[in-house]
């Protein structure tokens, strides 16, 4: 057993964890935080995409000890309070949202984009989901959903057009 | 209340048509929607967690099970083996063991199951089960395994128990023979001016829901049973665990959160019995049960392989005049649900055209391979994936234009069918109409690059329901004190939108505002309203009747109480945006309050009304048998959702590699009660279709998976998606559905790999019959 310190969506979380316990199964299993999906436990998913210190990371491949003195953020922490973020706004808005399962790995993917690059070009979009796996969407309108809460317009090449 | 009471109070307002925000869509952007691997996330004392002990045998004999050594491990509570699970499960032939009694039909089959406190310790302790087997010769190609001298893997088929459409051969490999015959195919093949003569293979594909199957299961003292999971069929589910534990039907109990993704996976039972029949070893314990991603792939359902022969010839005209087949489903290693697919693809099989002579056997085999079963489109991918491109070979050899070739050959409204069935209303022409102009037809275009080959192609499709004749809906609508309403139904959001679109239905049919519309989930079979099972895209359609039904009961007696309180009559009065406003007088009654506490006589002497609850159900009455030697019948399904696609793309000469630069579809959906939501499918369809045709699950010559996982198995990431997605929407109503609406979650992916096909052979005049495609054989091809 470990403990261990983490900020997990702005709070601090003191833990004791075992040594081969992954960041995925500490968040749903010791912390309840199940927005967090378990898709493959083998890091070919995206189901499970946290922040770490901002960076998207797959949460399954991920040793809970190395989460100590870092940051978390998981999908409950990307709105402020009761107010959805942009980018949870837009994947309600334009359907990008069906079975759900991907949602909240492809809305970590996504917001780590937009605080690196506020307005992604196609390529950068298509980048930071292409290890985020959907089998229900299609992808179009998650495409279309983060380069709406980017308020950037469409770029020629753009694909998804389909309404 | 009948259907046909609800149908006269059809009326279309506010809701109706409009693509409003899906119900379900702030919980799942926030992280809040449960999933059953949610619920008893957190371990903690008297949780208990299950392995499954797995065949590495394709085809073998269990001698013996040792348990000792594993249940010699610290924390192993216990094993189960078949013995405690001696009688048969399925749903149209109960051709399976919960775990494997004697015989092991596949690798993966399970033949025990450990519980123990953690998951790492069941999974240590499955080690050490010793299972001693007796390896038999086994047959993993459909082709084969239908001949007389195959491996028999069920020699007892003849003691199965079966639902009385489905008719296997003991003795062979044969767990259904659907036998189509009409007309006269061997005096027509004379007159054909063109035939066209060919064998298409396709190979077992999996769903490959984001969500793995996961069980929870607590068997108490008192004999109650609870079973969570994520589940298509709850009810379904308890049925047939029920029947097959002799638990009675009042104390089991299933109750399925959100469903991350079916696709038909998650219809029937697959490892969900195992959880139960775990449960019950341990009483008063809760067992969890997850199947790990390669688990996923080889031992939960698969949608079987095909091996389909097909012969079509047509006039001098371009009129199809006959048309020979014979589909041969490898339905895998257990067939209860592939039964149905190889009746559906029998009584569809000559896809959407009407042929006057036609000879059609379907067969589904038994083969020691995934257990077939239900996949989003229940046979129909797998057919038309030969006939499109038959089609498309008649009208090349004719020298017709395809796009023309299919209009004038198409099933048209009252037409009479190869089942003998007259066809209900549906547009097709308009269809293929509607995705020729979107993907500019008539217009050759240039290649992107020299080295480049650019071509279009087009396929149609038709598919109806399959399911048991009388599969039925149930629905209750109950009102809250504020006017909001919560509306039960044992259906299942699975992403296809199921909650809204009821909810949808819910308030038109009511006349409240949909936003004062709440769906009661989890689907609980011990609260929820009864239902077949969330598949065949049977949701709009069934449960909407029966929510349009339970929401016509409501306002009818919300109606006869204010029309007596205000001495008029009901028939002058309506509920529009939580209203009661009479036409007549002219008078306006709020829902609130009225729908509790009723309302007050004069000088409050008396009361009138109280909490309403409205109630409806619905199931299609109309559904005839069909003969065992022509498959004749006047009615054999309830109806068919038909639709075009059209495929532009790209081929890359020098790697093999496919661009697809747009498809467009269109589906005749009857009434797009949420547009916005069709197109979503439609989207996700194109997608699932077009990756469909890039997949195959892949064994050795023992019957071991060789791609079990998502690196070696892959689907569609968003850098595989169509430069563009074209959808339309054509509305022929159909006559028992809620405001004309009939379902398309399935229909959206069927034709998807034939019209791609048809396109790769315009670009490069080169045909593949056989899937899975891959820019390595294309390339190859090429050379
Ligand atoms: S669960 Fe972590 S990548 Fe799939
Ligand atoms: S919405 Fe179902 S997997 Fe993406």
């Amino acid at each position: 057993m470990h403990t261990i310190t983490v900020t997990i969506n702005g709070a601090a979380e003191y833990l004791a964890v075992r040594s081969n316990m992954t960041l995925l199964q500490m968040l749903r299993e010791e912390l309840g935080l199940t927005g967090t999906k378990n898709g493959c436990e083998a890091g070919e998913c995206g189901a499970c995409t946290v922040l770490l210190d901002g960076e998207p990371v797959n949460a399954c491949m991920v040793l809970a000890v190395e989460s100590d003195g870092h940051q978390v953020i998981t999908v409950e922490g990307l709105a402020e309070g009761d107010e959805l973020a942009p980018l949870q706004e837009s994947f309600i808005e334009l359907n990008a949202v069906q079975c759900g399962f991907c949602t909240p790995g492809m809305l970590t993917s996504a917001h780590a984009l937009l605080q690196r690059h506020p307005k992604p070009t196609e390529d950068e979009i298509e980048e930071a989901v292409l290890g985020n796996l959907c089998r229900c969407t299609g992808y179009v309108r998650i495409v279309d959903a983060i380069r709406d809460a980017a308020g950037s317009s469409a770029s020629a090449s753009g694909k998804g057009g389909a309404r | 209340m009948t259907h046909a009471t609800a149908a006269a109070s059809q009326r279309i307002g506010g809701t109706i048509g409009r693509s409003v925000r899906r119900i379900d869509a702030h919980d799942k952007v926030t992280g809040a929607a449960t999933y059953a691997d949610d619920l008893l996330a957190a371990r903690g004392p008297g949780l208990y967690y299950g392995r499954l002990v797995r065949s590495p045998h394709a085809h073998a004999l269990i001698r013996s099970i040792d348990a000792s050594k594993a249940l010699a491990v610290r924390g192993v509570k216990a094993v189960v083996t078949g013995e405690d699970t001696p009688t048969r499960i399925g749903l149209y032939l109960k051709d399976r063991h919960i775990f494997a009694l004697d015989r092991a039909r596949l690798v993966g089959d399970p033949v025990a199951g450990v519980i123990a406190t953690s998951e790492e310790i069941a999974e240590e302790a499955a080690r050490l089960v010793e299972v001693e087997y007796e390896e038999l010769p086994a047959v993993f190609d459909p082709a084969e395994a239908i001949r007389p001298d195959a491996p028999l893997i069920h020699p007892e088929l003849g003691e199965y128990e079966v639902v009385n459409f489905i008719f296997p051969k003991p003795g062979t490999n044969i767990s259904e023979h659907f036998k189509l015959r009409r007309g006269d195919v061997e005096a027509a093949w004379p007159q054909c001016e063109i035939i066209v003569e060919g064998t298409f293979r396709l190979p077992p594909i999996q769903h490959v829901p984001i969500e793995p199957h996961v069980a929870i299961s607590l068997w108490e003292q008192s004999g109650q049973v609870t079973l969570w999971t994520c589940s298509q069929s709850p009810f379904a589910q308890r049925d047939l665990i029920a029947q097959s534990m002799g638990i009675p039907h009042g104390n089991l109990r299933v109750i399925s959160p959100y469903v991350g993704g079916g696709f038909g996976g998650k219809a029937g039972v697959s490892m969900e019995a195992c959880a139960v029949a775990m449960a019950r070893a341990v009483k008063g314990h809760p067992v969890k049960l997850r199947m790990t991603r390669e688990e996923e792939f080889i031992c939960t359902n698969a949608r079987q392989s095909l091996e389909a022969h097909t012969k079509i010839g047509c006039d001098s005209q371009g009129n199809l005049l006959a048309m020979e087949t014979r589909y041969i489903f490898g339905g895998g290693a257990s067939n209860e649900y592939g039964v149905n697919i190889a009746r559906a693809a029998g009584y569809s099989c000559t896809g959407p055209y009407l042929i006057p002579n036609v000879k059609g056997d379907s067969y589904c085999v038994y083969t020691n391979t995934p257990v077939g079963s239900a996949m989003r489109g229940f046979g129909m991918p797998e057919i038309h994936w030969g006939i499109e491109q038959i089609i498309d070979q008649l009208a090349e050899k004719i020298g017709m234009d395809s796009a023309e070739f299919r209009r004038r050959n198409c099933v048209k409204t009252g037409e009479t069918i190869l089942t003998g069935m007259e066809m209900p209303a549906i547009n097709l022409e308009a269809c293929i109409d509607k995705v020729t102009e979107a993907i500019q037809w008539d217009r050759r275009e240039p290649p992107s690059a020299p080295h480049k080959r650019r071509g279009k192609g087009i396929a149609i499709m038709w598919k109806a329901p399959a399911m048991p004749p009388n599969a039925g809906s149930s629905a209750v609508v109950r009102l809250n004190e504020d006017g909001t309403v919560n509306v039960e139904i044992g259906a299942q959001e699975l992403g296809q939108g199921a909650f809204t679109v009821l909810a949808q239905v819910a308030a038109e049919a009511l006349g409240v505002p949909y936003e004062w519309v709440r769906i009661s989930a989890p689907v609980d079979t011990r609260y929820s309203p009864y239902e077949w099972q969330t598949v065949a895209s049977r949701i709009t359609w069934s449960v909407g009747n029966a929510v349009m039904a339970a929401a016509g009961d409501a306002r009818h007696k919300i109606l006869a109480v204010v029309a007596e309180h205000w001495d008029e009559d009901p028939a002058d009065l309506d509920i529009k945006d939580g209203l009661v406003m009479s036409f007549k007088s002219e008078r306006e009654q709020p829902l609130e309050g009225l729908v509790v506490y009723g309302l007050p006589n004069e000088n409050f002497e008396g009361w009138k009304g109280g909490p309403i609850i409205g109630t409806g159900n619905f199931m299609p009455t109309y559904v005839t048998n069909l003969d065992f030697e022509t498959g004749q019948g006047t009615r054999a399904v309830v109806h068919y959702t038909v639709g075009a696609q059209a495929v532009d793309l790209e081929v890359d000469t020098e790697t093999g590699q496919l661009e697809i630069l747009k498809i467009a579809s269109a589906y005749d959906v009857g009434k797009a009660l949420n547009p916005d939501l069709i197109m979503t499918q439609i989207e996700g369809g194109a997608v699932h279709g077009l990756s469909s045709a890039f997949e195959a699950l892949k064994f050795d010559e023992k019957g071991r998976p060789l791609n079990n996982n998502l690196v070696d198995y892959r689907i569609a990431t968003v850098a595989d998606i169509p430069r563009e997605i074209h959808g339309d929407i054509v509305e022929t109503p159909l006559e028992d559905g809620p405001w004309g609406a009939r379902g398309v979650g399935e229909h959206v992916m069927v034709q998807t790999a034939p019209a791609i096909a048809n396109a790769i052979y315009d670009a490069l005049g080169i045909r593949f019959s056989d899937l899975p495609l891959s820019a390595e054989k294309i390339f190859l091809a090429l050379q």
